[in-house]
Formats: C-alpha cells, structure tokens, sequence
C-alpha cells in the first residue's frame, strides 16, 4: 500500500474519531455541554491526538529502521568471493540497491513480469537484458549473487511495507479506541489535549535542534576519516592546494591556507564595501529620513537581501568584471588579467552585505532610546555631534554584532566567489588576482564523479568543518558582543 | 500643607529674563497650548503646576526650541530671551539650548564615563582652553550639582552604573556645565525616591543663586517647596499665574483653588 493512501487512511481514522468521541462525550453528558468538564472539541482532539500521534510515529520510525534492517541483513548474503579487488561491501550493496530499484521500475513499467523479478532461478543475462530495455541504468552487468540479493532485498522490503502498514493501522484504530473509551463527562481532555500539543511542539523544536546535532555529528566523523588519509598538519599548514583527481594518495596537496587567506580576503574586500555604505544608510534612514521616505527606502533597501546570491553572481561575471577590467585592466592601469578577482567578487559582496548591516543597524540605532538624544540636544549639541558622540556609542555594540553576523554571512558565500573571483588557489596580496574560498573549493571537490573514500573529496568535510568552527565562532562572539552591552541602555 | 509658611519669602522684583506672549502650540490639528503669556524672572525659581496633559511640558519645551525635534508641532506667537525672538530665524537653535539648558524627567546620563557625561557640552561648545580647564569645569559644574563628593574618585566609571537620584544629579551637573543662563527642569524628581527628590530640591534652590530656573512638578508641595513664581495651566491655557505663596494661600482663580485642594486634577 503506497504510503500516501496510509497516511489518508489514518487521517481519516482520526477524523471520525474527533466526530465519535465529540458525540459520546455530549451523549455522556446528556446532551448538556454545561455538564463536561472540558469543551466538547477538546473529547473530539483528544481521540484525534491518540490515533494520530502514536500511528504516525511508529510510521516514522519504520521507515527510518527498515532500511537499515534490510540493508544488514542482505549484507550478510553476499560472499566474500562477489566482492572485487579494490571495491568494498558498500559499493556493491549499492550496487544491490540500484539492481533492486531498477527490478522495481521494470516491473512498474511491463518490462518484466513480478514473477521473473523474483524468480531466483532466473538467467541472469535475460534479467540485465530486459532492465537495460527498460531504460534502468546498470551500469556493469549484474553478476549472479549481486541478483540474488536484489531479488532479496526487494522481497524483505515489501514485507516490510506491508507489515509496516498493517501495525500503523492497528496503532491507529487501538489508539482510536482508548481515546473513545476513555471518553466521559468527567475526562479531563482539556488537560491530555493540551499536554499533548506542549509534546507535539516539543517534539518539533527536537527534530530542528537533532539535525543540528546530526549535521556536526557526519562533519566530524568524515573529517576525522580525511584526517586518517591525509595528514591533519599538512591540511592546516600546508601553503598548496593543488588536488589531483586521477592519481591516488601522495599526489595531491590539500593545504588550507591559501583557500582560509582567499575566503578572509574577499570577506575584508566585503566589509570594507558594506559597512560604510550600510552604516551610513542606517545613520541616514533612521536619524534624517523623514519617516515617509524611510517608510518606501527601508523595504527598498531590504530588496537587496532577498536577491539570490547567483543573480549576484551573474552581476560580478557579466557587469563587475568587465567594468573592472576597463578600469584596471590592460587597457587602464593594468594591474588586472581577467574579470574574475577579489576585487570583483568583493564589491559585489559587500553590496549583498549592504542591506545586513544597514537593516540591522538601523533597529539598533533606533532603539536608543529618544531621551539620549534629547538631552543631548538640550546641551546644545547638533544632530551629529549627537549622533556622533552619544546615539553610536550607544549603538556599537549591536552595530559591531551586526558587521560580525555580515562578516559571517561573507565568509559562506559561495555563488559571487564560483562566478566573481575565479577558481585559483593562490597565496597573493593583489586584490585583482584571481582568488577562490573554503566554500567554493568544496562545492568543486564534490561536483562530478566523487568517490567519498579519496582524500580528495574527503577533505570537503574538514574544509567545511573549518568554515563551521569559523562562522561559528564569529556568531558567538557577535552575540556575546550584543548580550553583554545590552542591558546597560535599557 | 505645612510648608505653605515657608513661602513667605522675600521676592524681590528682578529683571525679566523669558517673556512669553501669546505663545500657542499645535500637534499636528490639536491645538495643544492657548494663548499664553508668561515672563520668567532672572534668578528665580518659576514653577509650572497642573493636571497631566495641560501642556506644562510642552511649554517648557517651547523654551528652548526642543519642539523643533519633533515633526509635527507648530508653534506661535513670541518667545523673548532676554528681549530677543528665539523663534527668529536668525537664531541658531543650537546656540540657544547652550544658554537655555535642560534636565529630564527620567535621568538620562550618556553611556560614557561621569567625567565625559560633564564634560559633554564644554567639549561641544569647546568652553576649555586645555585638559586642566576642562578639569576644572567638571569638577566645578559636579560641586553645583551636589555630587562632587559621591564620585570624585571614580569620575571614570560609567554615568550608568550611578544610583537614579546621584544620576539626575549629574544630569544637572551635565546642564550647568555648559553656563547656560536659564536651567529648565521636566519634573526632574517624578523618577526618584523621597531621599533624592530633597537632595535634588535642595540643589535646586542653590542653583537660584546664579541661574533662572523653570521647573514643571506634579508635587503641589514641591512647588511650594521649591519655587518663588508658579503657572497654574489647566487644557492648554494658563489659568494663573503668580507668587508662589499667593497661588497656593489665595488663588484668585476658582479652578486653581480646586487644584490645589484636590478637587480636580
């Protein structure tokens, strides 16, 4: 049964359930809601709650386990002898796993008959034969136990779904059941109902906070793997970034330097862009805009924020860059080869960062509050000896805890770096040199043919834990910045 | 109303330093100040009395153009400082609230160190000469707000981290360090606790010695306590106007009478 038609089926158990356990509870009350000590919906959410939450659940749950389950178990068929020099079990249990999708799509096509699927008798050579007919991509021909275990694989699967399905409707009804039996003039469903909706939120603000956990957890077991192939001095130290994808081990050289100077060049040429101009346009819109024109400037301003990072991009390839070229270029000052340079991708940067810092900014700015501005006038000062010397003072803190959540917000751009500043890991002082970052290095040693046991594309996990530790660092520092001056001007 | 015999005071007739005519204020169409006409005597504490909302505040404001701050309000009519229009377009807002200073109803010391909080305006309107002036300045202007002695020795801790009343305190030393002529107070205790309110009444009949004073109270028995003049407003007009021992023994008006009995208000 397709999981769409469970998840309906147990909704609409609970449907009736809100209907049938609205009804007893009235009927238990004679009729009278006066009578009951909740709401008469509260008796209907309470049977809700109990089909739903305990069914649904136990779904989750089952597709969560039985992949593993299955995964293991075929694993366990497979000899020894069907596993090549220099592949592992996983390739070939992902070799598995493809032959059994592919079996699947066969059969849902027409291509293959369910019993010639699952037939373990079945010629080998036919079966490849048919799937390659089909469209399913295999892409080496399929070997004698790697067919017995797909066949297997698919047969376990579907078992399981159809267990799975069974036990979620049992769930279902049971908690049905105890949810209307349970129903009287005296339940206290309010109560139940509401703790069950504090559980539901709780259970909500776990999954965001668990996949955190989850992400930190898979960058550091696959650093910790890069650093048992490469070694972790060389990484931090090493002043080349030079990876080879065709030779194997010793060949490459994957120093971080160069990249961690790259990323933190660009980032300054960024901020050297942003935090003027957005801290001006803040002073601007929220000391000397009339609030008419703060009212259309600010969400104007605020555009800037929500363009996608890629338009940026294209912006620093197509406008940036050539404008830049003009200028400093051969045919100017030549200082510049090409379009693509720090330079570049850091103008283009900071105007993205533009909006950040003077959004941000300008709520701090307005959050002082009017009466140090008043006296500051009632001594004689002017609007910007005001602002100057009490209205910024007061606002640095949060004005320095918004240039750091910006500094962090430049140091995991990825796009404007790909298109704007160029693909050469270099160590150099000329901001229009072509230059690449931590971010965009990754993104090149995952795209295409990976092979997640090389060093090579291993070492996008440690460069994307340092990013982590970095911009995680950054974002503490800013809020323990913010949080720690605070107080003093409310 | 014990203290009512302490204004028996001698008042004797001084030069008129702000002389209101006719001064009326607008928020936006709400005409908020009617026709009032006030002159404030040089080295005299003038009190302003009356019901929240009756435009004591707003008045006070008009004195040193703090109105201008704000978008909406319009005002009318002729404000003289020492026989000159502060209203004039000639006249630099921002000198003018250097002679006329102003304290707040709530303390409001600048996030900067009590030696900076004082030597703000000096330094703005670059009254010292060098750092021993500007010493000299702050301590002065800390010894006329009475507090000289609370913080001499941390004079570079934070104007922040100071109790409420050693806070409006500074502020008033903050006001006096600049020499203004006129010192407007914006019930300048309403945010204190009965200790500092007399410390800061105290510091206030002192101040009378050099400057003009302006103060708007909601305490009947502060402006009694305090003042030599008092304004009775009353929805925006100024109902009357007098010795502060005449207003509050035998106000001519029945609606002061009333105020001052607690009968309305």
């Amino acid at each position: 049964m397709p999981i769409l038609w469970l998840i309906l089926i147990v909704s609409a158990i609970a449907a009736v359930g809100y209907v049938l356990g609205r009804a007893r509870a009235l009927q238990s009350a004679g009729g009278d809601s006066r009578n009951l000590h909740s709401l008469p919906s509260f008796y209907g959410a309470n049977v809700t709650l109990k089909t739903l939450v305990p069914a649904v659940g136990l779904l989750i749950v089952w597709l969560l386990a039985q992949p593993f389950f299955v995964n293991s178990q075929v694993s366990g068929m497979i000899p020894e002898s069907a596993i090549k020099e220099g592949s592992s079990r996983s390739l070939v249990m992902a070799e598995v796993r493809r032959t059994a999708f592919g079996l699947d799509n066969a059969v849902a096509q027409g291509n293959l008959t369910e019993s010639a699927a699952s037939d373990a008798q079945v010629d080998v050579v036919d079966v490849t034969q048919r799937l390659k007919d089909a469209g399913q991509v295999v892409t080496s021909d399929i070997t004698q136990p790697v067919l017995r275990a797909a066949q297997s694989y698919r047969a376990m699967s579907s078992t399981g779904y159809t267990m799975m399905s069974v036990a979620v409707l049992v769930v279902a009804l049971i908690g049905a059941a105890i949810g209307w039996l349970q129903t009287n003039a005296d339940y206290r469903a309010r109560n139940v109902v509401e703790k069950g909706v504090g559980v539901l939120l709780l259970a909500a603000a776990s999954i965001a906070i668990l996949t955190t956990v989850g992400i930190v957890l898979s960058l550091i077991f696959n650093t910790w793997e890069f650093f048992k192939l490469y070694p972790a001095s060389e990484f931090f130290f090493g002043m080349t970034w030079a990876p080879s994808f065709s030779g194997r081990g010793g060949l490459s050289e994957l120093g971080i330097i160069p990249l961690l100077w790259g990323t933190l060049y660009i980032s300054i040429v960024a901020l050297l862009v942003a935090v003027p101009i957005g801290l001006f346009a803040a002073i601007y819109l929220s000391e000397y805009a009339s609030p008419r024109l703060r009212s259309v400037a600010k969400p104007l301003l605020e555009v800037l924020a929500g363009i996608p990072t890629i338009v940026y991009g294209l912006f620093a390839l197509l406008t940036v860059g050539p404008l830049l070229l003009d200028i400093f270029g051969d045919s100017g000052l030549g200082w510049m080869k090409a379009g693509t340079a720090v330079m570049t991708a850091g103008l283009v940067m900071g105007i993205m960062l533009i909006p950040f810092v003077s959004s941000l900014s300008d709520d701090i700015i307005n959050a002082v509050p009017q009466a140090m501005r008043d006296g500051s006038y009632g001594l004689g000062a002017t609007q910007s000896e005001t602002i100057r010397q009490v209205v910024l003072p007061a606002a640095l803190p949060g004005i320095v805890g918004a240039i750091l959540l910006a500094a962090s917000r430049a140091i995991g751009e990825t796009m404007i770096v790909v298109l704007g500043a160029g693909a050469a890991a270099r160590l150099s002082l000329n901001p229009f040199e072509a230059m690449t970052t931590v971010t965009a290095k990754i993104v090149s040693q995952l795209t295409g043919d990976a092979d997640f046991a090389s060093p090579e594309a291993l070492v996008a996990f440690a460069l994307g834990m340092t990013l982590f530790i970095l911009t995680l660092g950054l974002n503490v520092f800013a809020l323990y910045i913010v949080r720690k001056y605070r107080e003093q001007y409310e | 109303m014990n203290d009512m015999t302490r204004v028996e005071r001698a008042v004797d007739s001084k030069d008129i330093k702000i002389n209101a005519k006719k001064v009326q204020v607008y928020y936006g169409d709400t005409h908020a100040i009617k026709d009032v006409d006030v002159a404030i005597e040089d080295k005299t504490v003038t009190a302003f009395i009356g019901p929240s909302g009756c435009g004591k505040s707003t008045f006070l404001r008009c004195l040193n153009r703090m109105n201008d701050t704000i978008d909406i309000c319009r005002v009318e009519g002729d404000i003289l400082l020492d026989g000159e229009d502060i209203y004039d377009k000639r006249v630099d807002p921002v000198q003018l609230r250097a002679k006329v200073g102003m304290v707040f109803q709530k303390p409001n010391p600048f996030p900067k160190s009590i030696y900076d909080n004082v030597a703000y305006g000096p330094r703005i309107h670059g009254l010292a000469k060098n750092k021993a002036d500007l010493d000299g300045i702050v301590e002065k202007s800390l010894r006329r707000g009475a507090i000289w002695d609370e913080v001499k020795d941390r004079l570079y801790a934070p104007g922040t981290g100071l109790s409420g009343g050693q806070q409006q305190r500074l502020c008033i030393a903050r006001a006096v360090a600049t020499e203004p002529e006129v010192l407007l107070m914006d019930e300048p205790c309403s945010a204190l606790d009965p200790i500092a309110t007399a410390q800061v009444e105290e510091l206030i009949d002192e101040l009378r010695a050099n400057y003009s004073v302006v103060i708007v109270t909601h305490s009947m028995q502060q402006a009694a306590r305090v003042s030599q003049k008092t304004a009775f407003f009353h929805l925006g007009n100024l109902v009357e106007f007098g010795e502060t021992g005449q207003i509050f023994t035998n106000p001519v008006d029945p609606r002061t009478e009333s105020y001052i009995t607690g009968r309305i208000g």
